[in-house]
């Protein structure tokens, strides 16, 4: 059951050839069989799971299914779920029970999905690798001394060892995209404000976004389609209708313009990753559509841009974690000062006390003109490069990340070099498109990432864009061995 | 620009975070690895360039000024390290 689609998972649950209950019990044997290899779940709800399981079936029974009906799906760590542990990977909220759902959470449970469980990711969602979860490193399917990526590897790795037919994910700077690449699954990250952030853990609210992980591009439009629309607790969520994207699915690709950005193409990038990109768009053209060269000028401040945009906001988000109303608190504080000091000091881990640190340096009085107003203004720039772009093509194109998936501990180290494993993600939050990332083959065996950008709310696009290659190619099929 | 010991004990301060005095060289040479990395900014041109602050342009909804959430005090104080009588406890501030 396991090789299935969601799709696939959906039609079998329709056509009664397995109940829901059956389906569950199935991939929860498989997180016990195999998650002790790759550490990509915090917690597992098993009794939750197999009781909204015998209610997906009783909701079947009644005749008042959908077709996300009785499908399991975990949940990064980053969402609230009520009475269920949220911890974000830190050792600050290990003790933290969400006292209500997430939006996201609360509209997959309405379309009657099960929870598995909480998948484990980077700290507060700081990091590419996945290296810096107070519980562990998740360890990546297919090469088990490499990294996931991050910050959603949690759910990233259990989709690709199929130990959950899809998964939710948060993409701050290329955290749905980036593992999504690295273990060879479809992920998407919508366009800023197509989904709600409410009882999402906030990072960087002006470019975290929550979306779908799962195998294919049909299953990421299904998903979405549950995710996306207007909620009125997240002052930031678009007030715009969610079109039916798995409808939307269909249609050749004749005339269809793609820009191939000459940025995305140049030093720094690994050979093998540019030579299964290169295939990718060479299907592209097979398929009818055609390819024009573009530049957009301002990549390379991307990066700069976001160290300081992410670390500002990061530094006024986390400084709700004070140790007084939820969360860890130091033993034996000695005055209130203390109390604040030592329960965030001990309570964070290194890479999220860095990007506080920066954070507030950038915003501290006397450099906020010269970093983070500076920042504003580049950021303006990176965002126009995208709109002249979209002037001449349909959908951008390059490869997701530089590389193949890197060994653990090869950078964690090194934040500087960490940070560049996003070079070619960053840009899509700074501007807050859409982007996907779509499997495209292999470099020494890891798999490689295509992403994909699309224009503002143009997700049914890229989707069936994503989608046209998945029915002319099989990379989404390859599964790694051992699971 | 490179930061020295003083100047991550300040930054440390000011987001209230305690730092171990073993850290300190290593979070110096990492913040300043991070500050050299933003640095590349500053050769950009940006007179007249408005700042952006948001990727989408979006005005905040106004409604009614009524109450629309229950009170759910207790439920989320089960949550915090200390309370009493419905207040969250701290350490004394005033001698």
């Amino acid at each position: 059951m396991h090789t299935k689609t969601l799709a696939e998972l959906s039609a079998g649950l329709a056509a009664g050839e397995f109940t829901s209950v059956e389906l569950t019990e199935h991939f929860l044997a498989r997180i016990r069989q195999h998650d002790g290899r790759l550490n990509s779940f915090i917690t597992v709800t098993e009794e939750q799971a197999l009781a909204q399981a015998r209610e997906a079936d009783a909701r079947r029974a009644a005749a008042q299914a959908g077709p996300l009906t009785g499908i399991p799906i975990a949940h990064k760590d980053i969402f609230c779920t009520d009475g269920v542990r949220t911890s974000c990977a830190s050792k600050m909220l290990d003790p933290f029970i969400a006292p209500y759902d997430a939006t996201v959470v609360a509209r997959f449970l309405q379309a009657g999905m099960v929870m598995l469980g909480k998948t484990n990711m980077d700290e507060f969602a700081m990091g590419s690798s996945n290296e810096t979860s107070f519980y562990g490193p998740v360890k990546n399917p297919w090469d088990l001394a490499c990294v996931p990526g991050g910050s959603s590897g949690g759910s990233a790795a259990s989709v690709a060892a199929r130990l959950t037919p899809a998964a939710t994910g948060t993409d701050t700077g290329g955290s749905i995209r980036q593992p999504a690449a690295l273990c060879g699954i479809t992920g998407l990250k919508p366009t800023y404000g197509r989904v709600s952030r409410y009882g999402m853990i906030a990072f960087a609210s002006s470019l975290d976004q929550a979306g779908p992980m799962a195998a294919t591009a049909e299953d990421c439009a299904l998903l979405l389609g549950a995710m996306a629309g207007f909620d009125e607790r997240d002052s930031t969520c678009a007030e715009r209708e969610v079109p039916d994207y798995h409808a939307a699915l269909g249609g050749d690709l004749k005339g269809l313009r793609i820009g191939l950005p000459r940025e995305y193409f140049g030093e720094g990038l690994d050979s093998q990753v540019a030579a299964a990109v290169e295939t990718a768009i060479a299907e592209y053209k097979k398929l009818g559509a055609e390819v024009v060269a573009i530049s957009l000028p301002n990549t390379h401040l991307a990066v700069p841009t976001y160290y300081v945009v992410a670390p500002a906001e990061c530094s006024s988000n986390l400084s709700r974690m004070d140790g007084v109303r939820f969360g860890y608190r130091c033993e034996n504080p000695k005055d209130l000062e203390d109390l604040y000091k030592r329960s965030r000091g001990e309570g964070f881990g290194s890479e999220v006390k860095r990007r506080i640190m920066v954070g507030a340096y950038a915003l501290s009085s006397g450099y906020y003109d010269a970093y983070y107003l500076k920042a504003q203004k580049i950021r303006q720039l990176i965002s126009q490069d995208f709109t002249e772009a979209f002037k001449q093509v349909d959908v951008i194109m390059g490869p997701t990340a530089p590389s193949a998936a890197f060994r653990l501990g090869e950078k964690k180290d090194d934040p500087v070099a960490m940070y560049l494993a996003d070079i070619y993600t960053i840009a899509v939050n700074l501007a807050g498109l859409p982007g996907m990332s779509v499997p495209c083959g292999f470099a020494d065996g890891l798999p490689v990432g295509l992403q994909l950008i699309g224009n503002y709310f143009d997700e049914a696009r890229l989707l069936n864009v994503a989608h046209q290659y998945q029915l002319a190619t099989d990379w989404h099929r390859r599964l790694p061995e051992g699971f | 620009m490179a930061l020295n010991k003083d100047d991550v004990q300040n930054i440390a301060h000011l987001a209230r975070l305690a730092i171990d005095e073993a850290d300190i060289p290593a979070y110096a040479q990492n913040l300043s690895n991070i500050l050299a990395l933003v640095e590349q900014m500053s050769a950009v041109d940006t007179s007249g360039v408005a700042p952006m602050a948001h990727p989408l342009e979006m005005a905040q909804r106004l409604r009614e000024d009524v109450v629309s959430e229950e009170n759910l005090r207790e439920h989320f104080q089960q949550h915090a390290p200390a309370v009493e009588n419905g207040l969250y406890l701290v350490p004394k501030v005033i001698e």
